[in-house]
């Protein structure tokens, strides 16, 4: 018979809680998230002997039970809940010894609920530094717990804390902090209302719970008004009371070698990375190289990508029966599925060096040199790196913002990502500005093609500002508005821990916006082959009529001369696409835009890279080589059929190009707000802000310059 | 006194911090009466500010600094 055991990993941020919980998973992991909320679950497994089985989680790092933020509360709601599914037969707390006392407040609540634990002391080297060492028997004494070193950076002590799981299930503690004090007819009354377990945890969810509406927050609220009790007094002394603890604890069991050996380099680094100049310089300079590793690192593997989805696409398109099915293969699951892994590169390479940064404790820096940048739009420093990711997606990038704790801030955060030139808008600033800047053409030593391209970034990142703006005068937050935010002490990158979160991003994005992106090419696949009737079948018998009047050889020029792609264009002009692109065209000329570009604008919900294939189809342009300049050139001489002048004047390139810029045409990106946010109300919202800021620049454009 | 007046380097202790949620994060961080405070780094534009209580380096926006009320060593 096999045994499960639960253990829950519970700690402050940055205690090496991940690290722990890799060292005794590897990659037997599952990241989901929590029912009904964005934060991250991670789950693994292990076997502790061969009938017993681990089953660990890794609960969001918190510094208190008291949760301010939506990670805290899910740690906080699995450790009450003694019905929650996810609920631990024990918890391995996991303590940074180099700052015991404000770990252990947390460990004293963690006990006081009446869970279970075991103390793991990690980076006790850290601590030895500083001159600081324990007696491990006598701190284990002193808090009536097991206490197990453990060094989790180095996979030290995995094995004993195993060992202490098989050996011993620790029976639930005594309680550190009694509230023995307080009027026990009001306990009695809290304990109606919320948990049952223990006093200490009825109080502490009525505290939680008094914030929240609910019939039992209205409850709670009354017990406490009925007793005299206020939360906040409650909750101070309660702080003050458990350090003290704590205190006593530590002292007993510190050995102190010398003081302070070395005073911590952290401050000496930090003078340098946050310096007024220096440091603004520092982050320019990594931002900068890492784009430029991001951009040419992924060239090749991009290349390599398309390459063998070509190579599929055409191997299924003659393996398979000509006909619907194969259609359906091609253009719409392979043709979707080519243009989702085609961004895994890009994304690997920005997380890699996020990653890093993250790990080292860099990042942490970023958001304290750039806060007051960004507090004038309604954001804080953690949201320039989910701005800066959004430079090669907007799908992980909205889930990166997860680290911001102010929701108001991450809101806004959220809203204004898709702003930022996402690298699938690459590909077509490429070809529209091609279209009237050849890209040999220089202004001194710059690249003129180069110098627009960056300004197009540049227009992108001021609209995120300035509509952050905006959106800061009109959501309005309950919540007190602090930055407050621990930098913690530098440390080497692990290059497994590295490894295994690169492969969480890479997998969440594939799942993420895969699903989205395949869905929306299916569909789009079917509006640009189907539509009405009668109208595809005048353009079949128009083309069999032709064919029918030529014999064999002039049939075989015929196809050469690209025959079978005008076809194909005269089709798409007449599938529900095309009938599409003609419905929208009154709306969307006064941009410039005609009825060809009006498909384009359709079919790029999938990804916006998909304008570029589209143009391609509209102009029978033929797939094979040098896409860009043919698409160009056939776009160059088209002439609009109302005025006989060039379809794209300027005024229609950069009132293209402002459209691509600003509209949100990424299904996958909506998708993941909706998720994120909790509902469909935000991803509306900036839907139709960001189509209406679109449609206005592009028509402002066009019609100043047109 | 309070925190977002201290200047580089200088050493104080915490007296009482106001604010509501905020003085229970502080407290939970570890900022209590009677620890000792450092200023170790200022942010290019002059806030927030990294400050040094225990074992922890806090970034703190001036705003909320000024909740802490502090006397110099």
């Amino acid at each position: 018979m096999e045994r499960i055991i639960s253990v829950a990993l519970v700690g402050n941020p940055n205690c090496g809680k991940t690290s722990l919980f890799n060292a005794l998973t590897g990659l037997n992991q599952k990241v989901s998230n929590f029912p009904g909320t964005t934060v991250e679950k991670k789950m693994g497994e292990t076997m502790l002997s061969d009938t017993v089985k681990l089953q660990i989680i890794d609960l969001p790092g918190t510094y208190s039970l008291y949760p301010k933020s939506a990670d805290e509360l899910v740690t906080y709601e699995i450790l009450r809940n003694k019905s929650e599914t996810n609920f631990p037969d024990l918890v391995v707390f996991i303590a940074d010894a180099s700052n015991l006392k404000r770990n252990l407040l947390l460990f004293t609540q963690v006990c006081d609920l009446g869970v279970p634990a075991i103390l793991a002391l990690n980076m006790l080297d850290v601590a030895e530094r500083r001159g600081i060492s324990y007696n491990l028997e006598v701190l284990s004494e002193a808090l009536q717990v097991p206490v197990i070193p453990i060094n989790a950076r180095k996979r030290i002590g995995v094995e004993p804390i195993k060992q202490t799981i098989l050996e011993r299930l620790p029976k639930a503690h005594a309680a550190f902090y009694s509230i023995d004090h307080l009027s026990q007819e009001m306990l009695a009354e809290l304990g109606k209302v919320s948990d049952k377990r223990n006093a200490y945890a009825a109080l502490q969810y009525a505290i939680n719970a008094k914030e929240l509406i609910s019939e039992k927050s209205l409850r709670i609220k009354e017990i406490f008004t009925q007793y005299q009790f206020d939360a906040r007094q409650f909750q101070e002394e309660e702080v003050f009371a458990r350090y003290h603890l704590i205190d006593a604890a530590v002292k007993k069991s510190r050995i102190q070698a010398q003081d302070n050996l070395k005073k911590s380099i952290t401050k000496r680094v930090d003078a340098v990375l946050t310096h007024r100049f220096y440091g603004i310089g520092i982050f320019l300079v990594l931002m900068f190289l890492i784009f430029q590793a991001v951009f040419s690192w992924s060239t090749y593997p991009m290349e390599l990508v398309e390459n063998a989805f070509a190579f599929l696409s055409e191997y299924v398109k003659n393996a398979l029966p000509q006909g619907v099915l194969n259609d359906l293969l091609v253009q719409g699951v392979l043709a979707g599925l080519s243009g989702v892994i085609v961004f895994l590169p890009q994304i690997i390479v920005l997380f890699f060096f996020i990653a890093i940064l993250e790990d080292i404790g860099y990042m942490a820096r970023v958001g304290f040199i750039m806060d007051r940048v960004m507090r004038p739009f309604g954001m804080n420093g953690k949201s320039i790196v989910p701005l800066i990711s959004g430079m090669a997606c907007a799908v992980p990038s909205i889930m990166a913002s997860r680290s911001i704790e102010n929701k108001r801030e991450r809101l806004i955060t959220i809203l204004v990502i898709p702003l930022m030139s996402c690298s699938a808008r690459l590909p077509v600033y490429a070809l529209l500005i091609s279209i009237f800047i050849p890209d040999t053409a220089v202004w001194g030593p710059f690249n003129i093609h180069g110098l627009v391209l960056m300004l197009m970034y540049l227009i992108g990142f001021v609209a995120a500002l300035l509509s952050a703006w905006i959106f800061k005068h009109f959501i309005k937050s309950a919540q007190q508005n602090y930055f407050l935010m621990e930098l913690p002490g530098y440390k080497l990158p692990l290059p497994g821990n590295l490894l295994i979160t690169l492969y969480e991003k890479a997998s969440a994005f594939v799942v993420g916006a895969g699903k989205i992106i395949i869905a929306v090419s299916v569909i789009l696949w079917v509006l640009a082959s189907t539509g009405p009737r009668d109208k595809m079948n005048a353009v079949a018998q128009k083309y069999e009529q032709h064919m029918a009047q030529l014999n064999e050889t002039e049939k075989n020029e015929a196809l050469l001369g690209g025959l079978n792609l005008q076809r194909d264009a005269d089709f798409l002009e007449a599938s529900y696409a095309g009938q599409f692109g003609k419905f929208i065209e009154p709306a969307i000329r006064p941009l410039g835009f005609d009825w060809k570009i009006g498909i384009a604008l359709l079919t790029s919900m999938a990804a916006r890279e998909v304008f570029v294939g589209t143009m391609s189809t509209i102009y029978s342009v033929s797939g094979a080589d040098d896409n860009l300049h043919s698409i160009r050139a056939a776009m160059l001489s088209e002439t609009n059929t109302q005025t006989g002048k060039p379809s794209y004047s300027l005024a229609t390139v950069f009132s293209l190009l402002l459209f691509y810029a600003f509209a949100l045409q990424c299904m996958s990106t909506v998708a993941i707000v909706r998720k994120e946010t909790g509902g469909s109300k935000w991803a509306i919202i900036q839907f139709v802000y960001l189509t209406f800021l679109a449609y206005g620049s592009s028509l402002f454009i066009y019609q100043v310059f047109g | 006194m309070n925190l977002s007046e201290i200047k580089l380097g200088q050493h104080a202790i915490v007296r009482k911090v106001n604010g509501d949620i905020l003085a229970l994060k502080l407290f939970e961080m570890g900022m209590l009466p009677g620890e000792t405070v450092e200023l170790e780094n200022i942010a290019p534009f002059g806030d927030p500010i990294a400050i040094r209580v225990g074992e922890s380096k806090l970034c703190l926006r001036l705003e909320d600094a000024a909740h802490v009320e502090i006397e110099l060593h």
